[in-house]
């Protein structure tokens, strides 16, 4: 069989970075951070499995490359 | 993943049909013409074993180029080729959200403590890693021993702006160190420099030789050293440098690298047990080096690559190449000067700046499994309990776009080909492998759509044929053509 590729017309490549668009990034946001771990850390307290220790010891995947 | 009582091969199968359920019928994977046995040595290691071949688990491949099935006993996402790191980026996001939706159908019809969990990370805390590997397209003409020689430096010092971090040790020289905090998940499980092995004696540089397109122009270096990012940018660095440094190497040729350090595996592990970066390690020139000098001294050589005009076998798009570099290049003065800097970028920084506060807070001490906990659910792909999403890590996609890539292959490469193939003829494809596509149009024999140059199949060379085709017969009927 042909290799598909073979058939189809040429024309000019398309190129598609689809998030070129986002290549902004401020540098303010590092000064802020400082100020907000107070804040970060309570909400871990919300959110943390509440028996830490059996949460971390059921927490098994064995078989990896 | 996780899942208290639950068996992982079946957990991880729960989760691969969960969503193939949810999408398509089952593809299963077209094992002819794989070998992950092929060394790309010339004198290979005849004691290594060959990786075992899986031919049974579930599989399925998505409409977005991608591969989800089970690997040993968790679930892998394979993302479809892209053409940029930046795409790379995208398809790996995609991933998470691929994952995530998985895991939701999965967990409808499974009740604690039966329902599955998914962490994005590389170990469990008790001496198991799995990796989350790294496929770059090369030059069949560079030599192997070059590839070994230019990447050795970069993959055992970039841990220091892309490591995703680590709460203590878990195996024995690590152990013994009496660490309490890692850069890499992966570094302490790497025995060797060279080798053909994933799952023992890992090597740093490894040699699958299965370049899975044409084997007469094309290599894929199989990185199998990175930990998995949940830092966006650290994703697009990773792949960035990492691509950069690869393109200089096949432009400019192996000499204008750095020398290597004398001992590569002693230097990984040593420069990850040490956040303060000051471990210095000698290279084979007599030199001490730091993993920043490194990285550094690599920095530099892909920004002149850049300045020269280089650069666009990595994107078409100099915007990206910029952003590439003026990232790795923050991150790699952040870290050294003012880590808190970078705390919104390096997964490692972001980590640890939770697990210490918080052990401040409490007076903890290091070994305390709260902050184990920290860790690992700084990788938890549910929102309401990811860490990650809680860091304030910098988002650079779009979720529009995300949410689009869960379903669309990129336009730029042969996944394009083989998701809209699986879209729209789902009941032809019956199997698929990265460099062929097999129909069953439900008459004579089964046919193989050859795919041999990833960067071919793309939207700009077959979207009017596909559009043309109703059906996969009239697909095949006009490649016959």
């Amino acid at each position: 069989m042909a290799e598909q590729e073979r058939i189809k017309r040429q024309r000019t490549e398309r190129t598609s970075t689809p998030a070129t668009g986002e290549v902004t990034v401020d540098s303010s946001k590092g000064e802020q951070l400082k100020a907000d771990l107070d804040e970060l850390l309570d909400e871990i307290d919300e959110v943390l499995e509440e028996n830490a220790e059996e949460f971390v010891h059921n927490f098994v995947q064995k078989g990896g490359q | 993943m996780g899942g208290p009582g639950s068996d992982s091969i079946v957990a991880s199968s729960i989760i691969v049909n969960a969503y193939a359920q949810g999408a398509r019928a089952r593809i299963s994977w077209d094992f002819e013409g794989e070998n992950p046995g092929l060394d790309a040595r010339a004198q290979a290691d005849r004691t290594a074993f060959a990786p075992l071949v899986e031919t049974h688990l579930a599989n399925t491949v998505l409409t977005n180029g991608a591969r989800l099935y089970v690997d040993h006993a968790h679930p892998e996402y394979s993302s479809p080729e892209c053409r940029t790191p930046l795409e790379g980026l995208l398809f790996d996001v995609a991933g998470e959200e691929v994952m995530r939706r998985a895991q939701r159908v999965a967990n409808e019809t499974l009740r604690e403590p039966d329902a599955v969990m998914l962490y994005k990370n590389n170990s469990d805390g008790k001496g198991n890693s799995y990796g989350c590997h790294e496929n770059y397209l090369v030059r069949r003409d560079v030599p192997f021993d070059d590839v070994v020689r230019a990447m050795v430096a970069h993959l055992v010092s970039r841990q220091i702006i892309v490591g995703a971090g680590k709460v203590g040790a878990e195996t024995d020289d690590a152990l013994a160190s009496g660490a309490t905090y890692q850069l890499s998940q992966r570094a302490e499980f790497f025995e060797e420099v060279v080798g053909l092995e994933t799952t023992m004696k890992r090597p740093i540089v490894n040699t699958r030789d299965e370049p899975h397109a044409d084997v007469d122009r094309f290599r894929r270096l199989h990185v199998i050293i990175g930990d998995a990012n949940m830092s966006q940018i650290a994703t697009l660095v990773k792949l960035g440098s990492t691509a950069l440094l690869l393109a200089v190497l096949e432009d400019e040729g192996v000499s204008v690298f750095p020398a290597l350090p004398r001992n590569p595996v002693r230097a990984l592990r040593h420069y990850a047990l040490d956040p303060d970066l000051r471990v210095t390690e000698p290279d084979e020139d007599g030199r001490t080096r730091t993993a920043w000098d490194y990285q550094d001294a690599l920095w530099q050589l892909a920004e002149r690559y850049v300045a020269r005009g280089g650069g666009s076998v990595v994107s078409d798009d100099p915007a990206q190449v910029h952003m590439i570099l003026t990232q790795w290049r923050e991150m790699l003065d952040g870290v050294l000067d003012d880590p808190a800097s970078v705390a919104d970028r390096i997964d490692w920084v972001a980590k640890r700046r939770l697990v210490e506060g918080y052990r401040a807070r409490y007076s903890l001490a290091p070994t305390d499994a709260r902050l184990r906990a920290i860790a690992l659910q700084y990788h938890d792909l549910r929102p309401e309990k990811s860490l990650a999403l809680r860091a304030g890590l910098r988002e650079i996609l779009d979720p529009t776009t995300v949410r689009e890539a869960v379903h669309k292959p990129p336009t730029t490469t042969r996944a394009f080909f083989r998701g809209e193939c699986v879209a729209r003829y789902p009941d032809a494809v019956t199997a698929a492998n990265w460099d062929s596509l097999v129909f069953d149009l439900g008459h004579g024999p089964l046919r193989r759509v050859p795919m041999m140059d990833p960067r071919r199949g793309t939207a700009a060379l077959t979207q009017d044929l596909l559009e043309k085709c109703e059906t996969a017969d009239a697909l095949l009927t006009a490649l016959d053509g």
